[in-house]
């Protein structure tokens, strides 16, 4: 179950540099976050792990609509999820988080949840990153 | 019953055994044959001499089946229900199936021994090798086999005669009016039509080489090579020897059920006498193997006789003929000067289509041929005379739609009801309606798009278009961005099916970066990281080694790159190198290395030309006879960045040995000593298929125009997501249509293929090298857009045969 408690805002980016139609991901409170800027200037933020590959991919899908309702679909397998509902529109039961995420003194901030669903530890504590940037 | 033998390994026998399986006959089946090899597709017989190869004509041999070939049944001991081989060997059988066609009937004259017959690959395999010096050929027969064995003496190079015994030809199919306008058409080809004339005898010299044909007024022509096709005659002498009931005429005597007068003997195909009539027609002998099956399994099939309708390409004329050949009232289009005749046949009340006879334009066949004995559907003339036919009548339930393979419109209809099928390669696959000889194509699109079932162009939710329509409205209207073409002609914001649809019609048309401005939004994942998504997020880069030529310099540096960055390397089919495990911020450093050496982006993932593969052709290799490898490193860098509605591969072959395979290819090209064939259509893949061959012996020059305009004509008119093979087979008319509008430009459309191809090679420009120049682009490659130095902790890997592999994490 996941609780909300008051939130805290992380700045994302400057709006201008979310483009219109093409997501970001942010790291929202050790959260990767896929944020979007759809074509009315309206901005979304949902969860970038594609709940269906496993991969953190979301925000860079393809930005659309279905019935009116902004939607991106995983870059990966295609299956598309609503970004106001986090939805999984394809196979109903799937859903992916969504975080409140608005525009203020022109700058992109998406709202960390001080509590969020249980989850293992981080997906890495078990492996080693064999690639260093150089 | 345990053992079903069948003598004869034709058409008829393959669709027996076939039949037999897919109804779960599971006793031994055992299949002897004189030819030395299984059956093959006897309709397509004469492509053998244009290109299509053996192993493409050959049918599968299905699993299970024993086959003995090279071998002729010489009898039958019914009492011991045994047949014996040549080879001095008997095969015990249970029911025993004769499937042994029919042999050409050759006029005992005198010198007929040094004729050659048109019946299997064996006699095109001696017509070819005699060809060899030879320049005049003649004909005899004017019928269907004939002018079809006219036409494959004409493209061995011959000046060839055609000497026919009715006062016309194809006296079978057409009537004296439609034969005056086929002579017509053959004479414009440039053979000489000689008929109501028969045949003294075939001259030869000393050493019995033919040197011509007499005609019984004594007149000769000059000819190095005879061919008889004067008919054929069913191969019954295995039944009368063993005293089974053969006609008067021949053929083996069957019921309904194609038993013969041994209860144990059935028989099948174009040997067999059905209904007092023997059918030289491959449809028929199709339904008598599936009726022999239903039968021997218990079942109660009866053949009840079948459409001897006929609608044929020859020699480039269509010819059809559907019904009765007369009837109390007819009515006739006749335009002499365009070599159309057409013809219909009513019943005396005016009501009742009787049949119907086509020269030059067979469009009446395939819509009004399921009418036969019903209602006509309109006025006699507005079928005849407007041009568009019945396009647009309703056909009964019970009419049949494909005469090769008995599918009635009915059949065709249950498919799309209740299998789901929305194309015509589904209905094939589901009634195998279409997949003989392909004249009732047009017929199946009909059924398909009048179904209940709404199948619509409609590319998404968001445009009422299909792929080639968007692509018209594009280029007619000039429309530039996503944006404007949503506005003005589609609905909602787009979706992961029409962004980038959209998005290669602008770059095929357009040329430019495929992140400029609004475009980037449209791009999948791949396009809009100029790489390749792997399953845990992270990508793989393929720099363009054009024909597979690389020198070791820039080996070298490959392998630097993939060890510095840590990625898993491995040699792609496309003669290339495949470096997995890139994250997104990773990529333009990998692509500055590897620009700097003098790579480019290889577009593996792109909708785009992806590799031209070669082999090492005539520098190297003492068989090659071209350069395979100049020519594939010189089409490689002149269609690479071309985007398409699908990936495009190619390659070249610098011999006939074919070691490029080049004929799994969009495009492939193998060396001849002229010059290159080209070969169009194929693909490896979920359903491979081979090319076919579209034009021979082309020069440089030519090839690449001809390449250029088919990739562009393909580019403009096929479906999203649609393989050069499925565009062949869905375009009407199919390959002889492409060939027709970028070879003999029928529709005026070459001059603007040209300039499109002209275009696009002249703005062609590195997507990755322009990506790294641009400090805009280059901000997108970051994991986290407000961490820009943190890789993504998500990716993780472990290590398997010296190299990464992604951990696999379940979600
Ligand atoms: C050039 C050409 C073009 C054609 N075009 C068309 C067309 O467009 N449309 C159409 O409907 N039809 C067409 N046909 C006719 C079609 O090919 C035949 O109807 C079909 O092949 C008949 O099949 P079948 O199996 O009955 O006989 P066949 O194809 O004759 O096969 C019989 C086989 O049995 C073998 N055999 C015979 N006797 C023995 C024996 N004693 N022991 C062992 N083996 C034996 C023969 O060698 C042969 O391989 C064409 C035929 C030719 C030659
Ligand atoms: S009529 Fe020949 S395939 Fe259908």
């Amino acid at each position: 179950m996941t609780v909300t408690l008051p939130m805290t805002w992380t700045t994302v980016c400057d709006y201008h540099v979310l483009l219109p139609e093409r997501g970001v991901c942010a790291l929202v409170g050790g959260e990767q976050v896929a944020v979007f800027r759809t074509f009315d200037g309206a901005v979304y933020a949902i969860g970038n792990l594609d709940p269906f590959s496993g991969a953190h991919v979301l925000s860079r899908g393809i930005v659309g609509t279905r019935g009116g309702e902004p939607t991106v679909a995983s870059p990966l397998h295609k299956q598309v999820f609503s970004l106001v509902t986090g939805a999984c529109l394809d196979e109903p039961g799937t859903a992916v988080p969504t975080y409140p995420a608005r525009v203020a003194d022109g700058r992109v901030e998406v709202a960390a949840r001080a509590a969020l669903p249980e989850r293992d530890g981080p997906v890495n504590a078990s492996g080693r990153s064999l690639v260093d940037a150089p | 019953m345990s053992r079903v033998v069948v003598a004869g390994y034709g058409p008829a026998a393959h669709r027996f055994v076939e039949a037999l399986r897919e109804r779960g006959f599971d006793g031994r089946i055992t299949v002897i044959g004189e030819e030395p090899r299984p059956a093959y597709d006897r309709v397509a017989l004469t492509s053998y001499l244009t290109g299509t190869s053996l192993a493409d004509l050959t049918y599968a041999v299905p699993e299970g089946v024993e086959t003995l070939l090279g071998t002729r049944v010489t009898g039958i001991d019914r009492e011991a229900r045994v047949v014996a081989t040549a080879g001095g060997a008997t095969v015990p059988y249970d029911v025993l199936v004769l499937a042994t066609g029919s042999a050409p009937f050759v006029p005992p004259v005198p010198g007929a021994e040094h004729a050659h017959v048109y019946r299997t690959i064996d006699d095109l395999d001696a017509i070819r090798a005699a060809s060899d010096g030879a320049s005049e050929g003649v004909v005899v027969g004017g019928g269907l086999l004939g002018l079809e064995a006219a036409d494959a003496l004409r493209g061995l190079g011959l000046r060839t005669h055609i000497v026919e015994m009715s006062p016309w030809l194809m006296p079978r199919q057409v009537d004296e009016g439609g034969g005056a306008v086929l002579k017509g058409h053959i004479e414009d080809l440039g053979l000489s039509v000689h008929a109501g004339a028969g045949v003294q005898e075939v001259v030869t010299d000393a050493e019995g080489r033919v040197t011509g044909l007499r005609k019984p007024d004594g007149s000769l022509l000059d000819a190095q090579i005879v061919v008889f096709s004067a008919g054929i005659r069913p191969r019954d002498e295995l039944a009368r020897a063993a005293g089974i009931d053969v006609g008067e005429r021949g053929g083996v005597v069957v019921d309904a059920g194609m038993r013969t007068s041994d209860p144990a003997v059935y028989a099948i195909g174009e040997c067999a006498l059905a209904g007092g009539q023997v059918y030289g027609l491959v449809g028929p002998c199709n339904t008598m193997a599936e009726v022999a099956a239903d039968r021997i399994l218990g079942g109660t099939a009866v053949f009840e006789g079948a459409d001897l309708s006929t609608k044929l390409k020859l020699l480039g004329v269509e010819v059809a003929q559907f019904g009765a050949m007369s009837g109390a009232l007819d009515v006739t289009y006749m335009d002499p000067v365009g070599g159309v005749y057409k013809r219909l046949f009513i019943s005396d009340d005016a009501r009742t289509l009787l049949g119907g006879i086509c020269v030059g334009d067979a469009a009446p066949y395939a819509t009004l041929r399921p009418f036969v004995g019903k209602p006509l559907p309109a006025a006699p003339a507005d079928l005849l005379f407007t041009g568009t036919g019945a396009a647009g009548l309703d056909l009964p339930d019970e009419a049949q739609v494909c005469s090769c393979n008995n599918v009635s419109a009915g059949a065709v209809r249950a498919a799309i009801a209740d299998k789901g099928v929305s194309d015509v390669p589904g209905v094939k696959a589901c009634t195998r309606a279409g997949t003989t000889c392909g004249s009732c194509v047009p017929m199946l699109k009909q059924l398909l798009e009048k179904s209940g079932v709404e199948i619509s162009k409609a590319l998404c939710e968001h445009f009422t278009y299909s792929r080639a329509e968007l692509f018209d409205i594009i280029r007619v209207r000039g429309v530039t961005t996503f944006s404007e073409l949503i506005a003005g002609h589609g609905t909602g914001r787009g979706c992961d099916i029409c962004k980038p649809t959209v998005a290669s019609i602008l770059a095929s048309l357009h040329n430019g970066h495929v992140l400029e401005g609004e475009r980037a939004a449209l791009q999948d994942t791949n396009d809009a990281y100029l790489a390749n998504i792997q399953k845990n997020g992270t990508y793989s880069v393929v720099p363009r080694i054009p024909g597979g030529e690389i020198t070791p310099d820039k080996l070298i540096v490959i392998g630097e790159v993939a060890r510095d960055f840590g990625l898993y390397t491995k040699i792609t089919g496309g003669q290339r190198i495949d470096l997995f495990g890139a994250r997104v911020e990773q990529l333009p450093q990998i692509w500055k290395r590897l620009v700097d050496a003098g790579f480019e982006s290889g577009h593996a993932y792109g909708k785009a030309l992806r590799t031209v593969k070669s082999c090492v052709g005539s520098t190297w290799c003492r068989y090659g006879v071209q350069d395979s490898v100049g020519l594939a490193i010189a089409l490689e860098l002149r269609y690479r960045g071309l985007r398409a509605p699908h990936k495009l591969k190619s390659a070249v072959s610098g011999c006939a040995r074919e070691c490029a395979e080049a004929r799994s290819k969009d495009f492939g090209i193998i060396a001849t000593e002229q010059g290159w064939n080209l070969y169009v259509g194929g693909n490896g893949g979920f359903k491979p298929r081979h090319a076919d061959l579209f034009a021979s012996d082309l020069t440089t020059d030519e090839l690449i125009r001809t390449i250029d305009r088919f990739l562009m004509y393909y580019i403009r008119t096929a479906d999203r997501l649609q393989r050069t093979a499925a565009w062949v087979e869905s375009i009407e008319g199919g390959l002889d249509h492409v060939r027709d509008v970028i070879v003999n430009d029928s529709l005026g459309l070459c001059a603007e293929l040209d300039a499109q191809m002209a275009h696009h090679v002249s703005t062609y420009e590195d997507e990755w090298r322009a990506t790294i120049e641009d400090p805009e682009k280059l901000s997108r490659f970051v994991s986290f857009v407000n961490a820009p130095g943190v890789p993504d902790p998500s990716i993780v890997f472990e290590r398997e045969r010296d190299q990464i592999k992604p951990m696999v994490v379940t979600p």
